[in-house]
């Protein structure tokens, strides 16, 4: 595992031209235009592209399989890989790309995303596997997110005295941040109040607990080291990457509401990148709920139980914090189409290559990007550097 | 189907049909590892030691709200009970975890706790389909019964 440390580059990052509400563009335009964009970022041609990773079995009609992008493409990719586990698939993508890459199976990988997730355009209902949920769940009411992460989310409360306050103050946070993305889709600043009075969706859950739902594509192109070189961009290096799936119903998550796959997941990472919790500065958590990133950092061991809420404290995840998290806006306030995880990836990227403007951290050159799929049933873990 | 406010439980397996044709006889029947226990949901091999030797056991029908969760609008058209209604974790008396609805007690959360005691109600669907719903379990005296 140790060899694949620092062995692959992600070289080119991007969305689709325009992200938000795209009522206009049908979901397979997304999925092309980041594609094009990100191997336009990396200084390559679509041409050049002999891997596809696209999350396949996550809907009907197989409408982010790689087959669908490489017929989009007109190409004919010699490695495909459809991992779909959900909105962290893409973290899990990258793990798998760098074996592909490290072992020579294809050369220029492209880890796709595009969802008309909002509008709805050129798109099947979503397909939620109905064997199991429709025989134990769905006869009680259950059958969207928010009837499953508050489950999640009442349980710590009870356990660790977590109010919904601290959690409020996740999205304030990340609002925060947000506010200096132009490409954010809400960007005004809230507080504790607006959240905790926001209307009720599902206890504990109101309204701006809540990811966006939006239409968006994103893309992520990594190339080995040696070729890296040979790009625009400075290359990011992936220092480590972890993956792990525990469960799909609720009723079987070992630990709830801690998440066993995403501690393994964490450790996979932090043992291939043979680095430390305390070097990392700056984190990416997959924000499908406030939640979320408290419990992930309790997962992944940068917390105690019952104290993730406290990185999000003014000062500590917020602009000039001393631990930022979320710099984009995240999946609360920035963008989430369905499957957010590729924007984690982007963020963490532009990061690391000092693009971000007026949200810049300084002095960013270890990052975690943590993405959990379905409701903690998988997990992926990257740790990425600007340097070996 | 016609007049029922809830989806009826679908695909069911070959796998899984003791547990229903136990709930229509008003029994919560677990799978049962001959080593380990019972576990739920039913499934070919344990899912702790993966021994094929398993039978079927006769829940109590009680145990405790593990967690919960207050629906404020339907997320499914299929279920046509007016919100607010509570989802329910219950963890049984023998170990298992199961999807459920809190019923008979005021959906707010300052009412609702985590933990409380509870205990299996038998909901008739149809001919063929009953499942288990949960109330607040019944004290007499100041004990449970």
């Amino acid at each position: 595992m140790k060899e694949l440390s620092n062995s692959v580059c992600i070289v080119g990052v991007d969305e689709s031209d325009e992200i938000g509400i795209v009522p206009h563009k049908s979901q397979l335009t997304l999925q092309m235009e980041a594609i094009r964009n990100a191997t336009r970022d990396a200084g390559l041609e679509i041409a050049d592209i002999d891997g596809i990773f696209a999350p396949g079995g996550v809907d009907t009609a197989n409408q982010h399989s790689p087959a669908v992008l490489a017929e989009a493409l007109g190409i004919i990719p010699r490695y495909v890989d459809g991992t779909g586990l959900g909105g962290g698939s893409f973290m899990i993508m990258v793990g798998h790309a760098i074996v592909a890459l490290y072992h020579g199976l294809c050369d220029v990988a492209v880890i796709a995303h595009g969802e008309s997730g909002r509008s709805r355009v050129g798109i099947a209902p979503r397909c939620i596997n109905k064997s199991l949920s429709g025989q134990f769940e769905f006869p009680y009411g259950f059958g969207h997110a928010p009837t499953y992460f508050g489950m999640i989310t009442t349980r710590h409360m009870h356990e660790y005295g977590t109010t919904l306050e601290q959690w409020a103050q996740v999205a304030v946070s990340t609002r925060a941040w947000a506010g200096l993305n132009p490409k954010a889709r809400f960007r005004e600043p809230i507080t504790i109040e607006d959240v905790i009075s926001s209307r009720p969706i599902c206890y504990p859950l109101n309204l701006l607990n809540c990811c966006l739902v939006t239409d968006a594509g994103g893309a992520v192109v990594l190339t080995r080291a040696d070729r890296a070189k040979d790009c625009v961009k400075k290359p990011v290096f992936v220092k480590g990457a972890g993956e792990a799936a525990e469960h799909l119903m609720l009723t079987q998550m070992k630990k709830l509401p801690f998440s066993e796959a995403t501690r393994v997941s964490g450790k996979k990472a932090f043992t291939m990148a043979g680095v430390m919790r305390s070097d990392i500065d700056h984190l990416m958590l997959y924000d499908n709920f406030t939640s979320a990133p408290p419990l992930m950092l309790e997962s992944l061991g940068f917390a105690e139980p019952g104290e993730g809420v406290d990185f999000f404290a003014e000062g500590r995840s917020t602009p000039g914090g001393s631990l930022t998290i979320n710099t984009n806006g995240g999946g609360l306030s920035y963008t989430h189409t369905g499957m957010y995880g590729i924007f984690a990836i982007i963020e963490t990227v532009r990061q690391l290559r000092g693009e971000c403007g007026e949200r810049q951290v300084p002095n960013v050159n270890l990052s975690l990007v943590n993405g959990m799929a379905g409701m903690f049933s998988a997990a992926g873990t990257l740790i990425l550097s600007d340097q070996t | 189907m016609e007049g029922l406010n809830r989806p009826l439980p679908h695909p069911i397996t070959p796998e899984t049909q003791p547990y229903w044709d136990g709930l229509k006889k008003h029994k919560l029947m677990l799978p049962n590892c001959e080593a380990c226990g019972p576990f739920f949901y039913p499934r070919i091999l344990c899912p702790k030691c993966h021994s094929p030797n398993l039978t079927w056991i006769e829940a109590s029908g009680r145990g405790r709200l593990f967690s919960f969760e207050i629906a404020y609008q339907a997320f499914n058209p299929e279920f046509k009970i007016e919100p607010p209604y509570i989802l329910a974790m219950i963890e049984l008396d023998e170990g298992p975890r199961i999807m459920s609805n809190l019923i008979h007690i005021k959906p707010d959360p300052m009412v609702v706790k985590c933990d409380m005691p509870v205990e299996v109600v038998f909901e008739k669907l149809t001919e063929d389909i009953t499942i288990p719903l949960f109330q607040p379990a019944k004290r007499i005296g100041g004990r449970l019964v």
